[in-house]
């Protein structure tokens, strides 16, 4: 370990202090410990600093007639989240003017949307005859992009086959949100 | 016959090699970690639990922030410059080989087309404040220049990758496409991410991904 400094302190006994002769050898541990921590370094960094992605796909639009292609589906297997402002959600299910459940305030949390989801994604099957649950999606106008990007996530994370995103808020749903106050700068 | 002594090997080991070997390593990694360029816009991207990463080349990042400001960047130099010629011509602008070489070293950019051969005389420290974003509007006109950078970036890196494709004897019709992102800033409003999202969908881009940061552990 120590060959660079070999001083025994024999020498500092008495006598002449006699240059020692060094065979040439240069401890190089302490080298080769800053390089390989430097070289983790490098390696941490370079894969890590890529951001995160995700992948979205959204409907195919007509752009000739601009006009949504409307798909008869159970009401009951629609649940729909309009996301307002305050970091709020309501959410119902079936059409909005005749909702199957009350539309309810709910917030993004873990016993917020999750637990929604996870809650009617048993039970739509029950009451659809095995149908799945179909989410859209409704940023309203006060909505920030962190909102959509956590209600992707916890699409994942309730594992939902079949979501979308919709840009076409109604005005009843304006009006759920105005009424609920979470439709404000 | 006398014993063979057993010789006591010194404890010190040789490192010279292992020295070599990792200060290689160190080269290699140096050399290849690209240095994170400044953005012109930086923005503050949501997290996410999404555990993919965006690609590293063949990429084109729609940056959206500060109450709809939108950058745009394109990441292969040679789709910047193919670009930069597709939408000179579009907008009848003739752009010289010393602005294009200015351009392809611009990593992103936020100006309106007309004021590009302004922005590429500019010193590049001295550029970041004169951006105040590309027009973007829910049109397909030439009023929506950020339409046009993504359609002419999508065709000069597919026009790119086929001839590449051909050359090196593969199917040109077998390419990647390339991929838009959005990066938009956590607290920009919808309105503003949604006109970028109707631009991408009025030109087919279906497809497309959201730049997130990292949430690790749960909540």
């Amino acid at each position: 370990m120590a060959e660079l400094n070999q001083d025994s302190g024999k020498q500092a006994k008495g006598g002449k202090v006699r240059a020692k002769k060094n065979g040439g050898k240069v401890d190089l541990t302490a080298m080769v410990d800053l390089a390989f921590l430097l070289i983790t370094f490098f390696m941490l960094t370079t894969s890590l600093n890529k951001p995160q992605a995700m992948d979205v796909a959204m409907p195919d639009k007509n752009v000739e007639t601009d006009k949504q292609t409307d798909v008869n589906v159970d009401e009951h297997r629609s649940v729909t989240l309009v996301l307002g402002s305050n970091d709020k959600i309501v959410w119902y299910q079936g059409a909005v003017t005749s909702p199957k459940t009350p539309p309810t305030v709910i917030d993004y949390s873990k016993d917020g949307l999750r637990k929604v989801l996870l809650e009617m994604k048993q039970l739509v099957p029950k009451q659809t005859g095995g149908k799945d649950m179909i989410v859209v999606i409704r940023p309203s106008e006060k909505s920030v992009t962190r909102n959509i990007i956590d209600a992707l996530d916890e699409m994942k994370i309730a594992d939902i086959k079949r979501y979308m995103i919709s840009n076409r808020i109604m005005k009843e749903e304006i009006e759920l949100l105005e009424k609920e106050n979470i439709y404000n700068d | 016959m006398g014993k063979a002594k057993i010789k006591r090997a010194s404890t010190s080991i040789d490192m010279t090699a292992m020295c070599d070997v990792s200060f290689l390593l160190l080269t290699f990694f140096v050399l290849t970690a690209t240095a994170r360029q400044p953005e012109t816009l930086s923005v503050d991207t949501a997290p996410s639990y999404s555990q993919a990463k965006l690609p590293d080349g063949n990429l084109a990042i729609i940056t959206v922030g500060g109450e709809g400001k939108v950058f745009f960047s394109m990441s292969d130099q040679n789709v910047r410059v193919e670009a930069l010629k597709s939408m000179g011509a579009i907008y009848g602008i003739d752009f010289t080989p010393e602005e294009q070489a200015q351009f392809q070293s611009m990593e992103d950019f936020g100006v309106p087309i007309r004021n590009m051969k302004e922005l590429l005389k500019m010193d590049p420290s001295a550029r970041a404040a004169v951006q105040k974003g590309i027009p973007v509007d829910s049109t397909t006109n030439l009023t929506n220049e950020l339409s046009g950078w993504v359609k002419q970036a999508r065709l000069a890196s597919a026009k790119i990758l086929k001839n590449k494709a051909i050359e090196e004897g593969k199917d040109p019709d077998d390419i990647d496409l390339l991929t838009v992102a959005i990066k938009s800033d956590a607290d920009e409003k919808f309105p503003s991410l949604n006109l970028i999202i109707e631009t991408l969908r009025n030109q087919k881009q279906n497809k497309f991904s959201f730049v997130t940061g990292l949430k690790s552990a749960d909540q």
